[in-house]
């Protein structure tokens, strides 16, 4: 037996398995790869333009860049620069500030009126609530701001002021001095509003994939509208809801004019939600570009070299979060 | 006993006849009443219909189907693709209206009460009449033992002893000794057959009457084909079953009663309701005699 089996003949290699595209295929393929790497290739075209500018601005500050609060420019009588101190540590709180309060009162909204749209709307409200979502995420962010500044302040403010009366002994909602107005808090609201949009819509798209046999199966099984979302349609959407729920952070943290007009650029690190003081790093480069010198703007754009490692950062965590958790619902 | 509830039967049927003039409601109601006929154990009233219709849109797909199912009976529904036998079992427990155009007429009776009855709360007809489907669909996000429990979950059913529950819901569909030792599992590990017989043993655990099964073998390969099988024939003992199937020798092997329905390109109507045998050694209908034989179909 083992004789025979050592005398088998050895099996051949295996083949190469080629093929030959036609010349429409062959030019399709290019196209679409140019295509496809695009953005890639715009992407880190940008990446390297900061860089470049603002590379040394970061060698030279170092870590205080990022844990520093000082942005200073000190010119001499002729107008070259005697002294400059960078650091935008307030401003990173500030950003994270407004965004995590976006992305607790923002995200629950947007699924909930997912939910809505998916489950309980009917024909006619359902296509004219989509087409408003759609509109709102079209809507410029400075009419966003403008409103939050003129028409929202003063209730936000009047919630702010509630807030800390009651839970002022919680260090976050405390405030050293009664100033509720341009607060992270008013900030956070006005974006958690522009943000509603687009994660309303992707958690959408992802309910409306739902399998119909599990929904059909929960149904069966004498489950009621609400009992089935909790058993099929959360675990099958939830990846689908980090992932809008983190495209909505990356814009309210990249957001600029809306945060601009709702939230005190001050140059100190503020960890106090309902106190008017903080500033983004988008709002600080919008505000200091116009009259920034040559060695400002070099710092500006160090500011948004890391404002774009940031969200770099906050994407792969996005993956690595629906990798994690996003799959066991499929 | 029984036959006190075939008379009953036979007065809600009488009333029938007079308000279903149809030659088509006439014979269905005819082979209602042979179903009731005494012979098998009644375990309770079970389950009728009387002149159910169903529409999806504008299009008329089932016409007055009236067919008693008689409790502790098997009944397979068999015809043609197409002929509403798969829309007619979804009107019993409710599902037909989860397609949006989807409309009804007509009664469906559960223990004497019309479960189309305004005021009804649909969970509790789901509850007591339970479904399995074509394809197998645990649910993956739950483990094996999570699966056959999920009922008590999403209906809010207490129950204290539910290790017991997992056992003999198991154990009746068949699963128990394949899978006693992996209840940790997800349910997509298993094969479609033991799928199946999981979600079968899922839709035992909230305890129904009666146990409608949608074509429930056709993803299947013959071997777990004959495992569901079985496993119908030990429920029946419990419970009432309503079977469709494409499968006539399935319909021969596993039922009491057969229904044939047909469509002639309208809505779909039963042609023919009466015990499995009759069915397939002397149908009355030469429609029937021509799909058992496979003459068509």
């Amino acid at each position: 037996m083992s004789v025979e089996l050592s005398e088998r003949p050895a099996p051949p290699a295996p083949r190469e398995i080629t093929t030959q595209p036609r010349r429409s295929d062959q030019i399709f393929r290019i196209v679409v790869t140019i295509g496809g790497m695009a953005s890639l290739v715009i992407l880190g075209l940008i990446a390297l333009f900061l860089s470049i500018k603002g590379l040394h601005i970061l060698t030279e500050e170092k870590l205080g860049f990022i844990t520093g609060s000082a942005w200073e420019v000190i010119t001499d009588d002729t107008g070259s620069i005697a002294e400059s101190k960078f650091g935008i540590g307030a401003m990173l709180v500030g950003t994270f500030l407004s965004a995590m309060i976006a992305i607790l009162v923002g995200v629950p909204i947007s699924v909930l009126s997912a939910l809505y749209l998916t489950f309980y709307a009917n024909g006619k409200v359902k296509k004219f609530l989509i087409s408003v979502i759609d509109l709102m995420a079209a809507f410029p962010s400075l009419l966003f701001g403008f409103w939050g500044f003129f028409v929202f302040m003063s209730s936000a403010e009047y919630w702010a002021k509630l807030i800390n009366k009651y839970l002022g002994f919680i260090p976050f909602f405390d405030v050293p001095t009664p100033i509720f107005e341009r607060s992270p808090f008013i900030a956070g609201l006005v974006l958690a509003i522009m943000i509603i949009p687009i994660v309303t819509s992707i958690s959408r798209e992802i309910f409306d994939q739902t399998p119909l046999d599990r929904i059909q199966a929960a149904y069966a099984l004498g489950a009621t509208r609400l009992a089935m979302i909790k058993a099929v349609v959360i675990p099958f959407g939830r990846g689908g809801i980090i992932g809008g729920a983190m495209l909505g952070l990356g814009r309210a943290m990249g957001e600029t004019v809306a945060v601009y007009t709702v939230l005190n650029v001050v140059y100190q690190i503020n960890w106090q939600i309902l106190f008017g003081a903080g500033g983004n790093v988008a709002s600080l480069i919008l505000l200091k570009f116009g009259e920034a010198g040559p060695a400002e703007v070099d710092a500006l754009m160090a500011a948004g070299l890391v404002l774009f490692i940031l969200t770099l950062l906050v994407n792969a965590v996005a993956d690595l979060l629906i990798n994690r958790f996003g799959g066991k619902g499929r | 006993m029984t036959d006190n509830k075939g008379f009953q039967d036979n007065d809600k049927e009488e009333k029938m006849t007079t308000s279903h003039a149809t030659p088509a409601s006439l014979s269905s109601v005819a082979s209602a009443r042979t179903m009731s006929q005494p012979g098998t154990t009644l375990l309770g009233t079970g389950l009728e219909t009387r002149g159910v219709h169903a529409w999806f849109g504008k299009k008329h797909v089932l016409s007055d189907i009236s067919l008693d199912f008689a409790a502790g009976t098997v009944t397979a529904l068999i015809g043609p693709s197409g002929c509403g036998k798969s829309t007619f079992i979804r009107t019993l427990n409710r599902m037909h209206e989860f397609i949006p155009t989807a409309a009804m007429a007509g009664e469906v009776l559960l223990d004497g009460k019309d479960v189309y009855a305004p005021g009804t709360d649909v969970t509790k007809i789901r509850l007591r009449v339970g479904m399995v489907f074509q394809k197998p669909n645990p649910f993956p996000s739950m483990t094996i033992g999570q699966n056959v429990l999920s009922g008590l979950k999403l209906a809010q059913i207490k129950k204290s002893n539910t290790d017991e529950l997992l056992e003999s819901c198991l154990t009746r569909a068949g699963l128990w000794n394949e899978v006693k030792d992996r209840l940790g599992e997800h349910g997509g590990a298993l094969s479609g057959g033991q799928q199946q017989r999981l979600c079968i043993a899922r839709s035992l655990a909230v305890e129904p009457q009666v146990l409608l099964m949608d074509e429930p073998c056709s993803a299947l390969d013959p071997g777990s084909t004959f495992r569901i099988e079985e496993t119908i024939a030990e429920l029946a003992k419990s419970m009432t079953i309503v079977i469709v199937t494409h499968n006539m020798q399935q319909a021969a092997r596993v039922s009491d009663y057969t229904a044939f329905f047909l469509s002639d390109g309208g809505p779909g109507e039963m042609i023919e309701a009466a015990p499995t045998s009759k069915i397939f050694s002397s149908p009355q209908d030469k429609r029937t005699e021509d799909y058992v034989t496979g003459r068509f179909g």
